[in-house]
This record gives C-alpha cells, structure tokens and sequence, in this order.
C-alpha cells in the first residue's frame, strides 16, 4: 500500500518555522508507523529526526502525536489509520528538532518524587516480603515505561508547564501504594500543592494515550483520595 | 508555551498548605448539598406552589413565623454554596486560561471582590430582612 505522511518539521533553529511536509512511501498496511518513518529518513530524506530504541513499545522512546493523539509509532500500524498519517512531536515539550523534544523538565518532575524504594528500616534476613494483594495494590503504575504520551497528552500541562503531569503522580502512586514503602507521606506532600495532583481536570487524556493500557486518571484519583483521607 | 518556573526542581514545591485540597473536596460536598437543595427549592417554589402566586407576600411570610429561620438558612446555604461554588470554579478556570500576570491578577480581584459583595449583600438580606 501506499502511505502518506504529513511531518511536522521543526528546524533546530527557533528563529525558523516549523512546517508539515508530505511524504509517501510503499509499505504493508501491517506495517508500523515506526517502519514508514524509517523508511522515509532512510530513503527519501536522511534530515527527518526521531526518537527510537527498542522499537518494540518497551522503552518508550518514540512516543509521538499520531494524526492527533499521543502514541508511539512502534505500537501503530499503518493500516488502521486515516491517512494522510500526520505526525506531531509531542505536546508541551520544546522541540529539538523535528520530533525530538526536550523532556528534561519532564524527567526532573520523574526524579522529584522519589521514584525508588524507600525504607531505612533493618532488612529482614532474606527480603521484604509483600503479599500478593499488596502486590496487585500498585500492579497497574508499575507499568509505567515514562515515554511522557500521558503527561504530554494532558491540557493542564500544556497551560502549566509547572504541573507535575500525569507522568510523575503515576511514579509517586506506585510508591505510595506500596507497603514495602515508607516515603508515602513526603511523596504525598510535594503532590499536595496547586501543581501537584490538584491541577488534575480529570480530562482523562493521559488514560487515553497510555501506551502500556495503565489507568492513568483512576491512578491520580487514589493519590487524590490518599491526599484527602490523611488530612480529614 | 512558557517554559516551567523553576526548571531544575521541575516539580511543584511542597507549600504546607492544603487549600487546593480542600477547595477539591468543597467542590465536591457543595455539588451534592447544591443538588438536594436546588431539588427542595424546585419542589417548594415550582411544584408545590406556582410561580404565578409567589410575590413578595408569598416570601415575606415564609421568612416569618415559627419556620422562618428554617427557610432564611435553607435560602442562605443554597446562596452561599451556589456562590462559592461557582466562584471556585471560576478560580480554577482562570488558573487554567490565564497565565500568571497582570490580568490574571485583574480578573481574580473582580472574582473575590464579586463574590465576597454577593455574599455579604445576601447575607444581610437573608438575616436582617423584616416584612415592611
């Protein structure tokens, strides 16, 4: 099949403007957006700048806005969607150049939550030992691979680059929720400010972009509620 | 865009306050006080009684008498949570819509100064009301 893309190129240089550019090329319909976009760098224009790894929806790497909504272009084939295929950088970030961005302020916010283990106490003989309910408590936000499509997806980040985005709140849950954890409470207060878990809308953007199928919004919802109960 | 405040901390300050989380919450438990007494309003002024015989009278009356201060603090919550309500969620909306600076500032000054004279104009009226 044939398949065209609309890119949108933005120049390393600020002063210049971004601009879409059409490409088309020959792939199988089961192809992934990925494979169109390396086909493209690798035969019409070696300029085209991305993002990848793995290439197999496991590093996050390529995420990318896809004819409008944040995915990533190892995870999409070519044949259930619209064409022509528009490709975005993500939303919110500086761009770089062309679909790379800047995601420095979005791995600071990572780090700001104390995404590890936290627990002073002596280590038992073997190992801290949890049961499997509260294992399966935090199941869903360990499946988190940061590609930065939920925080990127999300309206309140795009008007507040200060919000901790979806990103973060989904690392702080998987370690708040955590009973091996003790760091729950400093966790909690640096998301309890206005831009913690409270610029959240509830818009569910970042559910919808998710990648890994994590319930993002249900996620910022417990912290919420976590926020709620210790203080009332 | 703008670029984030403080790139380096990246992540919102911990502020010690909770007023964000109570603002949540208060939306939350006015919603559900708002719609049991909007309901009791509706059935009382629209279903029980008819708009074509309410007046002046019909309020003067309902404010007096045995069950007066009942209705003067059933029409005072429904005033100020409808109030608050509403401007909380202006607030928020502002927040989301204009960026930190002057007509931000502007805009939250008219919201307060709005709500803070509805309320106290309302309350007056509710508490201090006498039938001529």
């Amino acid at each position: 099949m044939e398949a065209r893309f609309k890119i949108l190129r933005t120049p390393p240089d600020p002063k210049e403007k971004p601009t879409y550019v059409d490409y088309t090329v020959t792939a199988e319909p089961t192809d992934r957006v990925l494979d169109a976009l390396l086909e493209i760098k690798g035969t019409i224009d070696g300029t085209l700048t991305l993002r990848k790894s793995c290439a197999h929806g496991v590093c996050g790497s390529d995420g990318m806005r896809i004819n409008g909504a944040n995915r990533l272009a190892c995870k999409v084939l070519l044949k259930n969607l619209a064409q022509p295929i528009v490709i975005e950088p993500m939303k919110g970030f500086r761009v770089i150049k062309d679909l790379v961005v800047d995601m420095d302020g979005f791995f600071a916010k990572y780090r700001a939550v104390r995404p590890y283990l936290v627990n002073d106490e002596p280590p038992p003989p073997a190992e801290r030992t949890q049961s499997e309910a509260d294992r399966a408590r935090f199941e869903d936000t360990t499946k988190c691979i940061l590609c930065g499509c939920c925080t990127t997806a999300c309206p309140s980040f795009w008007s507040d680059p200060d919000f901790a985005g979806p990103a973060s709140i989904v690392q702080a849950h998987r370690f708040i929720f955590d009973s091996r954890d003790r760091a729950a409470e400093e966790r909690l207060d640096i998301l309890n400010g206005k831009e913690g878990v409270w610029r959240c809308r509830t818009i569910f953007n970042c559910t919808d972009a998710c990648p890994r199928g994590i319930e993002v919004t249900r996620a910022i919802g417990e912290v919420k509620r976590k926020q709620l109960y210790r203080k009332i | 865009m703008t670029e984030p405040s403080d790139i380096r901390a990246g992540r919102p300050i911990p502020t010690g306050s909770s007023f964000e989380l109570f603002a949540w919450f208060f939306m939350r438990v006015s919603g559900v006080l708002l719609l049991l007494l909007a309901l009791g309003h509706l059935a009382v002024m629209h279903l029980i009684n008819s708009i074509h015989t309410i007046d002046y009278d019909f309020v003067a009356e309902r404010w007096s008498g045995d069950w007066g201060m009942f209705w003067r603090s059933y029409d005072w919550l429904l005033l100020s949570l409808a109030l608050l309500h509403g401007s909380n969620g202006l607030r928020t909306i502002l927040d989301d819509f204009i960026r930190p600076g002057g007509w931000r500032t502007f805009w939250m000054s008219v919201l307060y100064s709005a709500t803070f004279i509805f309320l106290a104009v309302g309350s007056i009226i509710v508490f201090t009301f006498s039938p001529l």
